[in-house]
């Protein structure tokens, strides 16, 4: 199984304090750190274990600037057999669709059976899969949590679905997968893992390489621009129960019932 | 002397002379044992190198203390002093024994040396030494086999129970006791009869007892009963011997190595690799341990020396609260998986990775490398570098639970596990009084001392309670005092000890380069975990001190005086932090700063100083889910509640985080309370 990997790198929202400008074009960027988008990790971790399995190889793919390099370090490290770095000064402000695109030139040049992306990222909209998917015409399956290989033509997949329920499917190969968290235990990647893959090349692609028309993606291809952004305003404050421990939780339950939370 | 019966070395049966016999037994049995040790000490050259063929006199010290006087074994008061009383009679009887194996060969030998008044006086000695072996053998079955207190049950899921191989042991030192004493009694008996000099019987021992059963026996049945004897115990000595090394009792020949070679600093941690220096690190192919010659050999004959008496898990707070680790079963799968991996006959097996064979990941987290387990080992087995080399091995392998992954990640990204910004890390000093400054030693202001923070004071609201009444008391002492502010990075003490030693080594690297450069002369601290990593972990920093120690000297300067406690009526306890008290022997300080507060109560916990409960772990353990029953905290509560206090004094964020919260989860609310040492002391400062 070839499998290819798209993943992004995004602040982390677990270790900054997300700030938005004041003239609402961005977030606050300095003393920001990133991480590898959690969803995208879960999916590196089930191609690995995939391969583990069947064979095969993982490649991870990221659009982004130098600094996404890491990104792809990390998930190397982590087991992932090979990283490209699509990178181009024509990429910057592409919109969902163009990514998808550029991603789709990178994979057309590969020979992959298998793409995973995470279901959405932690700055994304989640849209980038089903692009993917529909512009290379191969099925989709969102919101993965469970993948068994049945042989090399056919998957069957399991998604969430509503109220926290499975439903199963079988989907023919090639496919793209987007990947939901909970799916597997991603392993760890420890600073000596990052280190032992600090000096393996990492190719980088540009649109000539890919041969992607530089005005057709980036800020002036985007047919989505981004208008503005801002912190919601603060609702009212949450209702706090007060009394004995007894007394609170009578009240709660009282509350849950009211609300049709417990039946 | 003229003797009336035949000697093993003249006798014979049936034309056949029995010294063929006494030659025979010793050659097979020291062949046997020569070719078991053998095959034992395999493993030990195949494992990973380690440094303890230094520092002589304190390893001699050792064995005398630990070994020879069996200083720990009255821990356990019954246990230890059946324990000792054989040990004694085995060391005693040692010459004994090898002297009739050359009896059997030639007559009448004794020992240079032992043939004159020494002999009389050493026969004597070791005739009551033999009677209380045995009766020492028979309390001692009574216990296993009757009474089995519970620290020598096997849970199911490690196997089968011990007793049976206990009890086997302490049948054939009985037997050997009564064969021995039976050899002697019959000669004695015959020497009587005969009218003959003989030796000199002690009254009411085992050799007493058998001359008053054979007075009237006739000489030819004591003749029979004579040679008997001797083989019985010649080849009882030799199965025992050879039986040794097959289990749990082969600590009676590893014991004095295990405890020549055992641990002799505490708080810190192994090396990765011994011989390998820290920036050589990257050069390793694997980290830690993942199979069994992974371990270091001294590891592996602590696997060998373990006597399975079960005082470690007895000890050990995660086996208390029922998580699934009990350190006594990480010796013993340690030691069965060796005996099947190294059989003595057949090739060796290939070895398998450790964890998902006889070890799991829950089990090797569980631990909060308190140290209560090697603090009580009455034979110098050691836990926690094993601990920690299980989860290097692990983490290398990127086994690492979900709940610790966040913290580790925010570590190397934020230098602190809970991902805040680096620039607020002294934001907590902004509450202090106005007339109070903290110098930031960021190269612009210096100090004398530098006050090492740590995470959690830095960044926990209530922690910085700590964190404020620290500084308010280095102030009132007049201490030219700094901090390092957001220069300051988590010590990484729980860091190396859940075994990410390449992030420990950035962390200590960064924290070592900002406290050279702010030029600092001592560095005190609030946080044993961040006192110890500095102390022990840290190589060429200044002196380091917790805040403890700082108080009481001032206290004794009279740089601070401490006014009538605030409220009379309250008993207060003092609850020891692990990495003060175990590993690094501040015991003392804490109490004597307590009882300077005039008309402070105070009472000490059924667990205290050296045997200390563990809160519940500090650091990462904080972020970690384990399975278990109850939280240690909440039984340490109870402990504090059954001493009769109301007020648990501690001296270490991590105890305080533990403590307060286990208060609300027993329910005590109103009736425990838990303060910090420096928040009590502070309080109580005369401005």
């Amino acid at each position: 199984m070839e499998i290819l990997v798209c993943v992004k790198r995004v602040p982390d929202t677990a270790e900054n304090e997300i700030e938005v400008r004041k003239d609402g074009t961005d977030i606050v960027r300095d003393d920001l750190v990133y991480s590898v988008n959690e969803w995208d990790n879960y999916a590196v971790e089930e191609a690995i274990q995939i391969v583990e399995k069947v064979g095969g190889s993982v490649t991870v793919v990221t659009v982004g600037d130098e600094d996404s390099e890491e990104v792809l370090r990390r998930e190397m490290a982590m087991g992932a057999d090979n990283g490209v770095l699509l990178s181009d000064p024509a990429f910057v402000g592409s919109d969902g669709k163009a990514i998808a695109g550029i991603l789709k030139a990178e994979i057309e040049k590969g020979n992959y059976n298998l793409i995973f992306t995470g279901a959405q990222a932690d700055d994304g909209a989640g849209q980038v899969g089903g692009m993917l998917a529909a512009m290379m015409d191969v099925p989709y399956a969102s919101l993965v949590n469970h993948i068994e290989v049945l042989d090399d033509k056919k998957l069957k997949v399991g998604r969430e679905i509503e109220g926290g329920n499975q439903e199963m499917h079988e989907i023919d190969l090639p496919c793209v997968l987007s990947i939901q968290t909970g799916i597997n235990e991603p392993r760890y990647v420890g600073i000596r893992g990052i280190r032992k893959v600090a000096s393996v090349e990492i190719p980088v692609h540009g649109a000539s390489d890919i041969g992607i028309a530089a005005d057709a993606v980036g800020a002036g291809g985007a047919k989505v621009k981004l208008v503005d952004y801002f912190m919601p305003e603060l609702g009212e404050g949450a209702e706090m129960l007060e009394g004995s421990t007894e007394e609170i939780v009578d009240k709660l339950i009282e509350l849950l019932k009211a609300k049709g939370g417990l039946k | 002397m003229e003797t009336a019966l035949i000697g093993p070395a003249n006798a014979s049966v049936l034309g056949i002379p029995m010294v063929i016999f006494s030659l025979l037994i010793p050659i097979v049995g020291a062949a046997v044992f020569a070719y078991i040790i053998a095959r034992r000490l395999a493993p030990l050259v195949k494992a990973a190198p380690d440094n303890r063929f230094n520092r002589w006199p304190e390893r001699i010290f050792q064995v005398l203390k630990i070994w020879f006087v069996q200083y720990r074994q009255p821990r356990y008061m019954v246990a230890g002093v059946l324990h000792i009383v054989i040990f004694f009679g085995f060391l005693t009887l040692s010459i004994q024994s090898s002297s009739l194996v050359v009896i059997g060969i030639f007559d009448g030998f004794v020992f240079p040396g032992l043939g004159g008044v020494l002999g009389h006086i050493y026969n004597f000695i070791k005739d009551y030494a033999a009677t209380a072996v045995l009766i020492a053998c028979i309390i001692a079955a009574y216990r296993r086999g009757i009474l089995k207190p519970e620290r020598y049950a096997v849970p199911e899921k490690y196997g089968h129970d011990h007793t049976a191989e206990a009890v086997f042991v302490l049948g054939l030192i009985s037997l050997l006791m009564v064969s021995e004493s039976a050899f002697e009694a019959t000669l004695m008996a015959a020497q009587h009869q005969k009218g003959l000099a003989g030796e000199f019987v002690a009254p009411l021992t085992l050799v007493w007892l058998w001359k008053l059963v054979f007075n009237h026996t006739s000489i030819e049945k004591l003749q029979a009963i004579h040679v008997m004897s001797f083989y019985i115990h010649d080849l009882t000595f030799f199965f025992f011997l050879c039986f040794l090394p097959m289990g749990k009792h082969f600590h009676v020949i590893t014991s004095i190595f295990n405890v020549l070679f055992m641990r002799l600093d505490r708080g810190n941690v192994k090396p990765v690799r011994y011989g390998v220096e820290d920036d050589k690190l990257d050069d390793l192919e694997s980290f830690g341990v993942k199979k069994m010659e992974d371990f270091t050999w001294k590891h592996i004959l602590d696997f060998y020396t373990c006597a399975d008496c079960g005082r470690c898990s007895d000890q050990c707070p995660a086996n208390a609260v029922g998580r699934p680790l009990s350190p006594r079963f990480i010796s013993i799968k340690g030691r069965d998986k060796i005996f099947k991996n190294y059989p003595l006959r057949g090739d060796f097996l290939p070895s398998q990775p450790l964890i998902g064979d006889i070890y799991e990941e829950d089990e090797i987290w569980s631990c909060t490398t308190c140290g209560a387990c090697e603090q009580e080992c009455p034979l110098g087995i050691e836990y926690i570098d094993k601990i920690v080399d299980l989860r290097r091995g692990m983490v290398d392998e990127g086994m690492v639970p979900q709940s610790l992954q966040k913290p580790l990640g925010a570590l190397e990204k934020r230098g602190n596990p809970w991902g805040k910004m680096e620039k607020k890390r002294a934001e907590w000093t902004k509450e202090l009084p106005e007339d109070i400054s903290v110098k930031v030693l960021n190269g612009k202001e210096s100090a004398e001392t530098l006050y090492f923070v740590d995470s959690i004071t830095s960044y926990d609201d209530r922690m910085q309670d700590i964190g404020r009444a620290t500084i308010k008391i280095l102030n009132a002492a007049g201490i030219d005092f700094g901090i390092l502010g957001p220069a300051e990075k988590d010590s990484g003490h729980e860091v190396l000890r859940f075994g990410e030693e390449m992030l420990f080594q950035d962390l200590k690297e960064h924290n070592t380069e900002a406290i050279l450069e702010s030029g600092v002369s001592k560095i005190v601290t609030a946080d044993p975990h961040a006192y110890n990593a500095l102390k022990n972990d840290y190589k060429d920093l200044p002196p380091v001190e917790h805040i403890s120690q700082i108080i009481l000297k001032s206290i004794n300067s009279g740089a601070i005086t401490l006014k009538k406690v605030e409220d009379d009526t309250k008993t207060y306890t003092y609850h020891d932090p692990c990495y003060l008290g175990r590993h690094n022997s501040l015991y003392n300080d804490p109490r004597k700063v307590l009882d300077a507060i005039p008309g402070l109560r105070r009472v000490e916990m059924i667990k205290c100083r050296d045997r200390s409960f563990c809160c519940g772990g500090g650091g990462l353990m904080l972020f970690y889910e384990p399975e278990e029953e109850q939280r240690m905290g909440v039984l340490r509560v109870e402990m504090a509640k059954e001493a009769g206090a109301d007020i648990m004094v501690t001296a270490c964020p991590f105890c305080l985080v533990n403590i307060e919260d286990a208060i609300k989860v027993a329910g005590m609310e109103g009736k425990m309370e838990a303060i910090d040492l420096a928040e009590l002391v502070e309080r109580h400062i005369v401005k």
